[in-house]
């Protein structure tokens, strides 16, 4: 089955003075897919997802999301795309609805409309009980749920998520898993998932890219790059060794 | 616009509900109150035996009570009400993580910084519009002035320079909040520049003045010199906001005021004869004298606010 090409990045670079934090970087991620973006600590992905948001400038190169030239139409794509932030913060002094209000406001919805959407995703992401709990009481996963939340209020096609499942327990852990596998399933959001977690990464995303140093050195599903590197199936082999294969290699 | 409503109405609601806004008002409020009471004791006393005087509604915030007056005190302590409604304005944002998550959502990236500015400049005019009228209310009850319409409209434009006066401080600290990452950074550093420019700039004044044109009291004093010492001290001096904010209120507030320069040079008959034959100036003229002084103001507060805006728009949103 062909699908469209929903991100795409041609010569990608970022240069932080001498420092080069993402070089060259042709990225390619299809309509309706999950893509695992790995890499160890510093190896560009976070700066790669700003650069696709706009919020950072490209030192060379261009990329398109959603057909939008992120650079010039910032706002446009920023319609369309939901980002995650790794560490995402909250107003303490807010409780989960008022947090959420206000990106509802950031966004342009109407209040009838944002209240009920608020009560949909609340539902969704299980804070319902919550609902009314000053963020700052939040444990980490609720934190995290309520990110997801947050993200979702303005109906994206595309989502960003930064080490998404980083410092949650397993429970909570899996709990947002099955909400992403879901939320691309049932609503056809594509989601670019940058994650250390090379197991959950496995089992939810339908193509990965290994990014180190600023490069993307394999792209692929992880059968074909197993079979690049061991010459078998997915089967035999775990993302972790196909992955530090290519890690000890680069 | 969108971005913009949606960050100042949020930016207002938490300024107007903080903690430092209620205990900075009240404290505000406080000596405001006390300043104009006991300046009213005092204008009993001296409109006893006069046959009229013509602005006795002004001389509820001109007239130095027991320390300071009014207008005074807000020259000294109103930079702080901007200093510490901007302080963190960024960079609290940026360490508790919210900054990010603001800017990724459908806004253009000025709406923040914008946002933020007009909440605070209205948070400013609310406290300061509130101040007068509460004085204003006192001294018509306490001493029965009514105020004339030329003391209203003084009363006017004095609040539209205080209200620039003030957001030129505010504006200063969402600049440091933008320049230093640390809260306690840009505080101390906001607090800082406040206490240099309006306290030792007069100082420096002086000295800058007596160095460059010394006046020998010892042998006979030539009036050229008197005259260059007075100007340079003046001119240094004008590099400070609040004396520049000080001269144009105290012209405005006060038509008994004709110039924002000293009188130096006066024998006692001269001083005895101008406080003789003084007459009020018309609100034209007050303003005429201290126009360059207003310009000023407006144009340090726009320059200031400018430079938050493009080095806030030219940062990076990760370092």
């Amino acid at each position: 089955m062909e699908t469209e090409t929903i991100i795409e990045t041609t010569n990608l670079t970022k240069r932080y003075g001498h420092q080069t934090a993402v070089n060259g970087l042709n990225l390619k991620v299809k309509e309706g897919e999950i893509f695992g973006f790995l890499g160890p600590n510093g190896a560009g992905k976070t700066t790669t997802l700003l650069m696709l948001l706009g919020l950072s400038r490209p030192s060379k190169g261009h990329a398109t999301v959603c057909g939008l030239n992120p650079l010039r139409m910032a706002r446009e794509v920023k319609r369309h795309v939901g980002y995650l932030p790794e560490n995402v913060g909250f107003y303490e002094d807010m409780d989960a609805v008022q947090s959420l209000e206000y990106v509802a406001d950031l966004n342009g919805l109407k209040k009838v409309e944002a209240r009920e959407k608020i009560d949909e995703l609340l539902g969704l992401v299980g804070l319902k009980d919550q609902a009314g709990k000053k963020t700052a009481a939040f444990s980490r996963g609720m934190k995290q749920r309520l990110g997801v939340a947050e993200v979702l209020i303005k109906d994206p096609e595309v989502l960003f998520l930064d080490e998404p499942t980083l410092g949650l327990d397993p429970e909570g852990a899996i709990q947002l898993i099955n909400l992403i596998q879901s939320l691309n399933e049932e609503k056809e959001i594509t989601v670019l998932l940058s994650s250390h977690n090379l197991h959950q990464v496995q089992k939810m995303s339908h193509r990965v890219g290994i990014m180190i140093d600023g490069s993307l050195i394999a792209e692929g599903s992880i059968d074909s790059l197993a079979e690049e590197k061991f010459g078998v199936g997915e089967k035999e082999y775990s993302l972790e060794e196909i992955y530090m294969k290519y890690f000890q290699e680069a | 616009m969108q971005g913009l409503y949606a960050v100042f109405k949020k930016e207002l609601q938490d300024h107007l509900s903080s903690y430092r806004f209620v205990i900075l008002f009240a404290l505000i409020a406080m000596v405001s109150f006390i300043t104009s009471y006991m300046a009213a004791v005092h204008m009993r006393e001296n409109l006893e035996g006069l046959a009229s005087t013509r602005f006795p509604f002004l001389m509820l915030f001109s007239t130095p009570g027991a320390m300071f007056s009014m207008v005074q005190f807000v020259a000294f302590f109103g930079p702080l009400i901007g200093l510490i409604l901007g302080f963190d304005a960024i960079n609290r944002e940026r360490t508790q993580g919210t900054l990010i998550k603001v800017i990724s959502q459908p806004i253009y990236r000025d709406a923040v910084i914008n946002g933020k500015f007009l909440a605070g400049v209205t948070t400013i005019a609310v406290m300061l519009v509130a101040i007068v009228l509460v004085i204003s209310g006192f001294g018509l009850a306490f001493v029965g002035v009514v105020p004339g319409v030329e003391e209203i409209w003084r009363l006017f434009i004095y609040l539209i320079i205080s209200i620039f006066y003030i957001s030129f401080w505010l504006g200063l600290a969402i600049l440091f909040s933008i320049l230093f990452k640390s809260i306690a950074t840009s505080s101390l550093a906001s607090v800082a520049l406040w206490i240099f420019l309006s306290f030792f700039i007069s100082l420096g004044a002086e000295v800058v003045a007596n160095t460059v044109a010394p006046i020998d009291r010892k042998n006979e004093v030539q009036p050229e010199v008197v005259l260059e010492n007075a100007r340079i001290k003046e001119l240094v001096s004008l590099s400070s906001p609040m004396i520049l904010y000080s001269n144009a209120t105290a012209t405005i507030i006060d038509p008994m005021r004709k110039t924002t320069r000293s009188l130096i040079l006066m024998g006692p008959m001269e001083e005895l004869l101008s406080a003789r034959f003084q007459s009020p100036l018309p609100l034209g003229q007050s303003i005429v004298i201290v126009f360059p002084h207003i310009i000023a103001l407006i144009a340090i507060t726009l320059i200031c606010f400018a430079i938050s805006y493009v080095v806030f728009m030219l940062q990076e949103v990760r370092t």
